[in-house]
């Protein structure tokens, strides 16, 4: 591979690795909002 | 207002939905295949370009569209839209969101269940020993490519049983159905994908020919050149890759996040989703197909060859090559994960029915889940049994393309201009995990409008060839493939009637021989083309850009015509273009064609008419 394709491709997909790493990890990070929320897993109860 | 019993099990679960409704066959056929065709490493730019002016914007506009159509109790998107403002017939353009994914449907599913067969078959070892030929004809067998009508018995089982597995998850709601498969469907496609790719990038140089080297592939792909960033093709095709890929202008979207509550993010989840697709489709979707088929056939075969079928028609003898146990393992994987791409899309396609049947006309879920199953096994049998007349390309054409930029243009001129952007921009950031950058309110006004005007106008006459330079010159013929000349069949040359009693040869050459089979005259022709040898020492059919040998070489090709028909050829005749070879009574491929299109437009307005009365009972309980 010649050099400014292998750039390409490193600084691309590091890049689009990092920023989905960054906002799963956000996601996964994030304190769930107070009940009721979207979400049924969490539930004190089963809906 | 209707209610629901329906919600999302988790955050992480609905973010893995929303990205396996994204992430499709696309990601690894269409994204690779596309950035060969314009450029390599060119093709990247205007992808990324797009994917921030234009595929962030709408994903923020249909997560949030979606979630407030969910407040009134809304799950499709033709009351989606119509929660949106006053004017009552907005909610016709909704009816694009149920339509387009119903029509997808019918033709995705069979090609999910392509997937399907082709992971037991890799898992039996069926490809083992076999040349690309013989692979290339072991599909078309499969799809039972002839003259006529196709009756393609073990694909159309495996479209029943793909199809009833559809229907069976679906009828288990959100969370125990979609967003279980999703949980286990996303890791496997990602750990699948991941292996493909390493696969692919430490195989290097296999000797195969002077430049079989997947690296090649990969250098080609990568290797920046900028010449191209002012040919409008290259940005269109770009643009187009970034709608299909992210799912944007289908209304799965909108009814996915239409479960979502009001306090909770969608910011968040949106770019979380968005950038999970990207992630599959860059870094996995760029590193398998490609790079694997440039290592064992060359960059010049690739260059010419590559193609959707190539997932079929090609790969299996690729891994083939592979040492050891390697070819079945690369065969599961790679159609494991097509597998897995298509379910988690294919489920997606299927809950705007759902949810608009259970809103508006208190459908149990399992009754909403059997009519969509009803509804698309009919819809899909045009697509299998015409599939050799290009119903199935024309239905891609009309659902899966035409219909995603009239709706997605339609849905952001109502979030931004007749919503307002301000309240819109209000509603993507209530409740927002994270800060969405002040621009895009200006973004989503202006310029993701522009942006997809500009790709419908261009769709609609696109010029011959694609050669935009030489129609701003004047020269301006439309390409058949653009929308007016579909409309006017432009790509139809011969054989124009619906019916005739003669058949005209498209291709000119020599009758070599005539066989029959049950069915068939099977004609065998030769013709001679001209090729060009590449300074790489590969046969190519369109002149090399860094010049090539030309050399005449005759080409065999097929005539396929039903029994009842009497030849008016025979062995060693010269068939000219356009001349008649056989006579008898014909339907012709321009009537199929229409009647895919008659057969979609009243789907869509028998969809239009269950709006209609679905507003009726609503006036009435109100």
């Amino acid at each position: 591979m010649g050099t400014s394709a292998l750039i390409t491709m490193i600084v691309v997909q590091v890049t689009v690795t990092a920023i989905t790493g960054y906002f799963f990890y956000k996601v996964l990070t994030t304190p769930p909002k107070p009940e009721p929320d979207s979400f049924s897993e969490n539930d004190d109860e089963p809906r | 207002m209707a209610n629901t019993s329906e919600s999302w099990g988790s955050r992480v679960g609905l973010i893995l939905a929303m990205a396996g409704n994204a992430v499709g066959l696309g990601n690894f056929l269409r994204f690779p295949v596309k950035a060969v065709e314009n450029g390599g490493g060119t093709f990247i730019i205007p992808y990324l370009v797009s994917f921030l002016l234009m595929g962030i914007p709408l994903l923020w506009v249909e997560w949030g569209m979606g979630r407030y159509g969910g407040r009134y109790g809304d799950h499709s998107t033709p009351f989606i839209l119509d929660n949106m403002t006053k004017k009552r017939l907005w909610k016709y353009f909704g009816v694009f969101g149920i339509f387009t994914n119903i029509g997808v449907m019918a033709y995705y599913t069979y090609i999910e269940s392509w997937t399907l067969t082709y992971t037991l078959k890799s898992l039996k070892g069926d490809f083992l020993g076999m040349d690309i030929g013989k692979v290339g004809e072991t599909f078309d067998q499969y799809v039972d490519i002839s003259a006529g009508v196709n009756f393609p018995t073990w694909a159309l089982l495996a479209f029943v049983i793909t199809l009833v597995i559809n229907i069976w998850v679906l009828s288990k709601g959100l969370s125990g159905g979609i967003e279980k498969v999703a949980k286990i469907a996303m890791p496997l496609l990602i750990g699948f994908g991941a292996f493909l790719a390493i696969m692919a990038i430490t195989m290097g140089d296999t000797g195969k020919c002077e430049d079989c080297n997947s690296h090649i592939g990969l250098n080609f792909l990568w290797e920046p050149s900028y010449d191209s960033l002012n040919n409008p093709k290259v940005w269109l095709e770009a643009a187009g890759q970034i709608f299909f890929t992210l799912s944007v202008g289908m209304g799965t979207i909108q009814c996915y996040a239409s479960y979502v509550k009001k306090r909770d993010d969608i910011a968040l989840n949106a770019m979380s989703a968005g950038w999970m697709n990207g992630f599959v489709e860059i870094v996995l979707g760029a590193s398998v197909v490609i790079p694997i088929a440039v290592g064992y056939l060359g960059l010049d075969w690739v260059k010419e060859n590559a193609g959707f079928m190539m997932a079929f028609k090609t790969m299996p003898y690729l891994f083939d090559q592979f040492a050891s146990i390697l070819p079945v393992l690369a065969g599961v994987a790679w159609f494991g994960l097509l597998f897995f791409a298509g379910i988690t899309s294919s489920l997606a396609m299927g809950t705007p029915w759902m949810g608009f049947v259970q809103d508006e006309f208190k459908w149990s879920r399992n009754k909403s889940a059997f009519t969509l199953g009803v509804f698309v096994f009919f819809l899909a049998l045009p697509t299998i049994f015409f599939f050799e007349y290009g119903v199935f390309d024309e239905y891609d054409y009309w659902t899966g393309t035409v219909s995603l930029v009239v709706f997605a243009l339609a849905e952001v001129i109502l979030f931004s201009w007749v919503f307002g952007v301000n309240q819109g921009w209000d509603e993507i950031n209530y409740g927002a995990d994270m800060k969405v950058p002040n621009i895009y309110k200006y973004i989503i006004k202006y310029v993701t409008p522009i942006f997809i005007l500009v790709i419908f106008v261009a769709s609609l006459v696109q010029p011959k060839n694609n050669e935009w330079a030489k129609a701003f010159q004047g020269d301006w013929e439309l390409d058949p493939s653009s929308i007016i000349g579909k409309i006017m069949n432009k790509g139809i040359t011969h054989n124009t009637a619906y019916f005739s009693d003669v058949q005209e040869a498209e291709k000119s050459g020599v009758v070599e021989s005539i066989e029959q089979d049950d069915r068939n005259h099977i004609v065998n022709i030769s013709n001679v083309q001209t090729f060009y040898k590449t300074k790489r020492g590969h046969v190519v059919k369109k002149e090399p850009e860094d010049g090539g040998e030309a050399f005449d070489s005759t080409v065999a090709d097929k005539l396929f015509v039903k029994k009842s028909a009497e030849l008016t050829i025979s062995k060693g005749d010269q068939i000219e273009e356009g001349q008649v070879y056989a006579k008898g009574s014909f339907i012709n491929r321009i009537f199929f064609l229409d009647m895919s299109r008659l057969l979609l437009a009243l789907v869509f307005i028998g969809l239009a008419a269950m709006v209609r009365r679905a507003q009726v009972l609503r006036e009435r309980r109100a």
